[in-house]
């Protein structure tokens, strides 16, 4: 306003009058801070949206294939270690309390649990992400990464090595190929948003030290543990579908 | 403070369909926090256990549907969904919506190609 420019008792006017215009909380394009809030978390719900979509692409892919190569399936979804998908899934529900806890830490002003919080989700994170890496390593010295030197002995002589499983064709060994595709797309991409995640995390940690989210302003903290809880559910459905389903086949 | 000065603004009306944002803020308590947490690791712990009984065609199907119950306490509890306006909660159901149409558009395409050739 030219008025404004001309006049300094007229710009402290109008600066008082909106003061809640320099809140973080209530931007001067929105009416009321409920407004923002909703406006917040309305954009943030839209980009989960997209990625349901993303992640479910995998999910049918995955879906599709174990319906025309079950058997296949079967033997190298056996190849998977319950007990370590089960206590990474204690692992993520445990970092993903400690999230929805940062976000209660926030909305009641208390910082200092605000970055208690905040740190222990990180550290169950990269706890996740270490037997994650221990899962891929045991992969990659059995053969069983997708590729040149993918080995099918295991699934096509399962005695020689001690196994169980009921032995597949060489043909129907080579599908075997497809599911540790899918498990390492899925769980890598899965573990992708996690590696973006602590990233985040590791910001908002610094922020809130110096106290930006204690004082009313907690948009930042909730929407980033909307995206963490749906990374968590990304792998609620994971465990079941890579490692559980396939522990009785049908005979057929 | 300046908004301060008009509390009536920010009271919750029902009928004020325009601005949809006036749903009443609440704040999830840690108790409640604790108890979808303890649910979540017994469903985890009995999903695992099912998975070691054999019972047929239905071990995937008790897995997903343990797997959705524990996908929607996060989405309404953790995820604050269930406190939210109803443009956030209809946002919610329509992404999930859109994917199941998706899913059954795709796998009817799938399984129709080689209708009555098996």
């Amino acid at each position: 306003m030219d008025s404004a420019i001309a006049n300094p008792q007229a710009e402290q006017d109008q600066a008082q009058q909106h003061e809640h215009a320099v809140l973080p909380q209530h931007r001067h394009h929105f009416a009321t801070e409920e407004q923002q809030r909703e406006a917040g978390s309305f954009g943030m719900w839209l980009f989960l949206l997209t990625e349901i979509m993303f992640f479910g692409g995998l999910f049918f892919a995955y879906l599709l294939f174990r319906n025309w190569y079950y058997d296949a399936f079967v033997t190298a979804s056996n190849q998977l270690s319950v007990p370590l998908g089960a206590v990474n899934t204690a692992i993520l529900i445990t970092s993903g309390f400690f999230m929805a806890l940062a976000v209660w830490a926030a909305e009641v002003r208390k910082q200092g649990l605000l970055v208690l919080f905040l740190i222990l989700t990180t550290l169950l994170g990269f706890a996740f992400l270490g037997i994650k890496a221990d899962e891929y390593h045991e992969k990659y010295e059995k053969h069983h990464i997708p590729g040149a030197s993918f080995d099918t002995s295991q699934f096509i002589n399962p005695a020689a090595y001690g196994l169980s499983e009921k032995p597949l064709a060489p043909d129907a060994a080579q599908k075997t190929q497809l599911f540790f595709f899918l498990y390492f797309a899925m769980t890598g991409m899965h573990a992708l948003h996690m590696v973006l995640g602590l990233g985040i995390l590791f910001w908002l940690m610094i922020r809130a030290q110096r106290g930006d989210f204690t004082s009313g302003y907690v948009a930042p903290i909730e929407n980033f543990g909307l995206y963490w809880h749906f990374v968590d559910i990304v792998w609620i459905f994971l465990f079941p579908l890579l490692y559980l389903i396939n522990r009785h086949p049908l005979a057929h | 403070m300046a908004h301060e000065a008009q509390p009536e603004q920010h009271i919750h009306d029902a009928a004020n369909v325009t601005n949809p944002e006036h749903a009443e803020h609440h704040i999830v308590s840690p108790a409640q926090y604790a108890a979808v947490f303890a649910t979540l690791l017994a469903c985890t712990a009995l999903t695992v256990f099912a998975a070691d009984i054999n019972l047929g065609v239905f071990n995937p199907i008790i897995a997903l549907a343990i797997a959705s119950f524990k996908g929607v306490i996060v989405i309404l509890f953790f995820m604050h969904v269930k406190y939210q306006s109803n443009l956030i909660k209809v946002t919610v159901g329509a992404g999930f919506f859109m994917f199941l149409v998706l899913v059954t558009m795709t796998l009817s395409d799938y399984i129709s190609r080689a209708w009555g050739l098996w």
